[in-house]
């Protein structure tokens, strides 16, 4: 079985370690912060310039000025910080961040990431994301493995304009956890259920499957 | 206004001297913290040919999106469209000249403009259609993008208390892009939820000092919430 959006969440969530600094992107990205694992603490950084996202408010706590990157309302936690978007940006462009998770399109082994538009047919903007994989140095791409008509989106070469080049090393799927080293995929881990050889046929770009690759387990 | 007062009283005195052509860097991230009377003014004004500098270009109805409606915007820099239809028409239609720029690269170009610094590198970007036609440059191993700095002949900027003097205060996240768009125009006017004596704000607690605003106007707000969520 492919995993469910919660199940991805779950486990990109098992990567994080206590008093990292994360940013979680829009969708899937930002199911992460349910799974935090109990007694680590983590802070969520949210580039319109939170440091420190919290839960989402009670009906009584919603507050217009106090929102998140993808502009719900949102609450601060104990210890959050708050400033302008040109901080913002520099503390994810100089590296001050320890995990970025965001989705994507595709991905090559290149380690490209296209992300942000399909020319002539969806131009939503860049927003945040070339800043965030530019500037991270330990990102988790998350997105599904291939499109709904069964086309791969993990390529030897992306097809649609780049959000940045030469900078993803992890992909989750819903099908598989790989790492992208000297120009290939590496299958590390597959969703429970998932054979081996559906994982080989959805993937489009150079893939190096070990000789045991685990299954992920869960909860 | 006379010697360090900056309050006007009015929005068109507010925005005296804006014509067509001209480039208005605007505040606000989303719907959050925009200067929504002062985008109300330049509409009831009806200049056209604008350059409008600001990170989305609020939504159908609402925010930069009433400027899109009339025309008046030429040319629009901005990192995110998202959900506003009529934007992605007119950019789509080739009506609307944009030029879609990383969120990180716009706050830096605004800060820059207002720190008198005229371009910068930075590796965002790199490798992506934002690179081209830009300088690169290869330091200590990594390649960078030569970005130019903005400055604009009217900031506008939301901000939650001035005094006179104009040396302002942000309220949460309203903060966002506005004290960069605040350093960087040419005239910069602040509209504010309240207006308070000098000395009344502690000095420690200023994000955009006094010397970077050239009028402040006292406004009453709707703040509409874009996506408003709430927990179970």
């Amino acid at each position: 079985m492919a995993l469910s959006r919660e199940q991805m969440a779950q486990r990109v969530a098992r990567e994080l370690k206590d008093g990292y600094y994360v940013n979680l992107g829009i969708g899937i990205p930002t199911l992460v912060a349910n799974y935090v694992p109990e007694g680590m603490d983590v802070m969520l950084q949210s580039e319109n310039g939170l440091l420190g996202m919290g839960a989402f408010p009670s009906e009584a706590e919603v507050d217009a000025d106090m929102i998140n990157a993808g502009k719900q309302t949102v609450t601060a936690r104990r210890g959050a910080s708050i400033f302008s978007s040109a901080e913002s940006f520099a503390m994810i462009r100089g590296g001050h961040v320890d995990l970025t998770v965001l989705g994507a399109f595709e991905v090559d082994v290149e380690g490209n990431i296209a992300s942000w538009m399909i020319p002539g047919k969806l131009v939503k903007g860049m927003g945040g994301a070339m800043d965030l994989v530019a500037g991270a140095d330990n990102i988790i791409v998350t997105m599904t493995h291939a499109s709904k008509d069964g086309e791969s989106k993990l390529l030897s070469r992306c097809s649609l304009p780049l959000t940045g080049a030469g900078c993803i090393r992890k992909v989750l799927t819903d099908l598989a956890y790989l790492e992208i080293e000297n120009g290939t995929f590496v299958l590390k881990e597959r969703a429970p259920g998932v054979s081996v050889e559906e994982i080989v046929a959805k993937t489009a770009g150079k893939l190096v499957v070990p000789e045991h690759v685990p299954e992920m387990t869960f909860y | 206004m006379a010697g360090l007062d900056k309050r006007v009283n009015t929005y068109e005195e507010a925005l005296a001297g804006l014509t067509d052509g001209m480039t208005i860097l605007a505040g606000g991230f989303g719907l959050c913290g925009i200067p929504e009377n002062l985008i109300a003014e330049i509409r009831r004004q009806q200049v056209k040919g604008l350059t409008v500098v600001s990170n989305n270009c609020g939504i159908d109805g609402f925010g930069l999106g009433v400027l899109l409606e009339d025309r008046q915007i030429r040319k629009m820099i901005a990192s995110y469209v998202g959900e506003n239809a009529l934007f992605e028409r007119q950019l789509l239609g080739g009506e609307l000249e944009v030029e879609l720029t990383p969120q990180g690269t716009l706050a830096e170009k605004l800060r820059a403009g207002g720190a008198g610094i005229p371009a910068f590198y930075t590796a965002t970007g790199h490798g992506t259609p934002v690179a081209e036609g830009k300088e690169v440059r290869e330091i200590r191993g990594r390649h960078y993008i030569l970005e130019e700095a903005i400055t604009g002949d009217f900031a506008i900027v939301k901000g939650w208390k001035a005094d006179y003097f104009g040396n302002v205060v942000y309220r949460h996240t309203a903060q966002n892009f506005n004290p960069v768009v605040a350093s960087a125009g040419r005239i910069t006017v602040v509209e504010v939820e309240e207006i308070v004596a000098p000395g009344e704000l502690e000095p420690t607690q200023i994000h955009t000092p006094g010397i970077y605003v050239d009028r402040v106007i006292l406004g009453h707000f709707e703040k509409r919430i874009e996506k408003r969520t709430v927990r179970a």
